[in-house]
């Protein structure tokens, strides 16, 4: 049952947003984000979504796939709604009680606020969708590669995010182990209170973690033998290549940002 | 080539307990080309000499030179593990990343090869193993057998002259034993790679050509495989057995009969007694 869970969620598909370079579809992300935070009025959020539904199309992800992933953070935009709409002064939308509250300021904010964090996880989901584990940190590996200069641990950093992604499947298998080995003797894990099954957790974690820790110094040690020796000198298999579609799109996401902040100053 | 000159390794001491050296005095010479099975029961100290053939041990005394070049020469690290490629026991924790090509790059990729170099070495290591078919496949996905494989391709994408099994079949099924074995045979066979296989399963030392017996840190035996095996004897009083074929015969002597202790081969093995049933018929 552990094994379902897959992380960062990547559907592999060969369509024009799979091929772009995992580095571009990372800056056109943050380009994005930035356009949504600098958006004021209709018309800027409709330019954002524009581009955001271009993309979606293109990238042959179905509508139910990046909804689904919105379910986890309904609570969050729910309270940000209802806060936005109680709490922004103005003029009150009627004089009943309760609803002498709310302002047609706060409609408008909280609309807006639902809009940009729906848009904003649509987004990143989009990313983590159409790009696998490894391109994007291999992505962050070549973005970041300015940063050694200022001695900042970028290989090391990626390396470990890569490695964790690999152990993933291989610990969850080992916790699946554990827990039936702990299940033959007797150990209950689905009853009780919140405090008692926590306490039953303790049987699980122990081992997994003495087990985590033999396996990372036989992986150190097998890398050694394989000529492991940090990031320098280092070559790799995938050359990351910008590509005429990587400009296209990068082009893209700054005229967003530029129309949004031009917008902007019009207060649109 | 790889040469130990009176090697001796003695672990860290635990607190409160004497430490007693896993190798004591190991005079071995392995030459290039060859196959060559190392057994012994746990703690001989089978794995630990492995350990040193690549520096990722150095001897408390004595040396290792691979090819005239001493272990304990920090400058000479990497090109001595480019030259003695290890393969471990558990496959789960020596692949290094989530795609199959990925992972048999790891090494090339360490040393600084080419990207279009890197391509060409991971598709020959894979289709050296034959697992040209999985290149883009999750390791976590295949089999045992299959993991090891790839972590022999991953080794053999460095081009290395000796490759290391540091008991690389103990955690594996018969059939992923014998994909392995397989494998590494051809390796040997095939680009004159130099086998060194430590292992247990006295069926796997058969085919090799020649054996090296190890017990409290020392070599006993050392020879042929059939010569080796035939001392059924000695091998019982180290704890250790021969292939069941051998084990047979000694059984059949022991009752009487005038077998040679030689046929390792179950065919081998099978016409022996055959011969020697037509002669008592006679």
């Amino acid at each position: 049952m552990l094994k379902d869970i897959t992380l960062g969620q990547y559907f592999p598909g060969d369509t024009p947003i799979h091929r772009l370079d995992p580095r571009t579809k990372l800056l056109c992300l943050i380009l994005f984000i930035v356009a949504l935070f600098c958006a004021k009025w209709f018309v800027s959020y409709a330019l954002v979504l524009a581009l955001l539904l271009v993309a979606i199309v293109v990238s042959g992800v179905k509508l139910k796939a990046l909804t689904k992933g919105l379910r986890t953070v309904y609570i969050i935009v729910a309270f940000t709604a209802v806060m936005n709409l109680f709490f922004t002064p103005g003029q009150a939308v009627s004089q009943l009680p309760v609803l002498n509250h709310i302002t047609w300021e706060g409609v408008r904010t909280a609309a807006f606020m639902v809009a940009r964090i729906v848009m904003l996880i649509m987004g990143s989901f989009l990313l983590t969708y159409t790009t696998s584990p490894i391109a994007l940190t291999n992505a962050l590996d070549r973005l970041l590669s300015p940063l050694k200069k200022l001695h900042f641990p970028v290989h090391e950093l990626t390396l470990m995010m890569s490695l964790a992604l690999r152990f993933i499947p291989t610990l969850i298998e080992e916790t699946d182990k554990i827990m039936s080995a702990q299940k033959a003797r007797g150990a209950d894990f689905e009853s009780g209170n919140i405090l008692r099954r926590a306490k039953a957790l303790v049987p699980i974690l122990v081992p997994l973690f003495v087990g985590a820790f033999r396996r990372a110094d036989e992986l150190a040690t097998a890398m050694e033998s394989r000529c492991y020796h940090g990031g320098e000198g280092r070559t790799a298999l995938h050359v990351l290549r910008y590509r005429p579609a990587d400009y296209a799109a990068l082009a893209a996401f700054v005229l967003l940002v530029a129309a949004v902040i031009v917008l902007r100053r019009f207060g649109l | 080539m790889i040469e130990t000159r009176e090697l001796t390794f003695t672990y860290p001491a635990e607190e409160d307990r004497e430490a007693s050296p896993a190798l004591q005095g190991v005079d071995l010479q392995i030459g290039k080309g060859s196959f060559v099975a190392v057994l012994g029961h746990n703690g001989s100290g089978k794995s630990t000499l492995a350990k040193h053939f690549n520096a990722v041990l150095l001897p408390s005394g004595g040396s290792v030179l691979v090819d005239g070049m001493d272990t304990r020469d920090e400058s000479l690290l990497l090109e001595i593990r480019r030259r003695v490629g290890m393969v471990f026991q558990n496959p789960d924790n020596q692949l290094v990343a989530n795609v199959v090509e990925e992972d048999v790059a790891f090494a090339p990729e360490n040393l600084g090869v080419p990207s279009e170099e890197i391509r060409r070495r991971v598709d020959d290591a894979l289709a050296a193993v034959g697992m040209e078919e999985f290149t883009t496949h999750a390791p976590h996905l295949l089999s045992g057998g299959q993991k090891q494989r790839v972590a022999i391709a991953g080794v053999i994408a460095m081009e290395p002259d000796t490759v290391v099994l540091d008991e690389a079949t103990a955690m594996l099924d018969p059939v992923g034993r014998r994909e392995v074995l397989s494998a590494v045979h051809k390796l040997n066979r095939d680009r004159g790679i130099t086998v060194v296989l430590i292992t247990h399963h006295m069926d796997e030392a058969a085919d090799a050509d020649r054996v090296v017996v190890m017990h409290e840190g020392q070599i006993v035996m050392d020879g042929a495989p059939a010569a080796i095996f035939s001392r059924v004897e000695e091998l019982h009083a180290l704890g250790l057995c021969s292939p069941d074929t051998v084990e047979l015969l000694y059984a059949l002597n022991r009752g009487g009969m005038k077998l040679p202790l030689t046929a390792i081969t179950v065919e081998d093995c099978a016409d022996a007694i055959a011969d020697a049933l037509r002669r008592e018929e006679k």
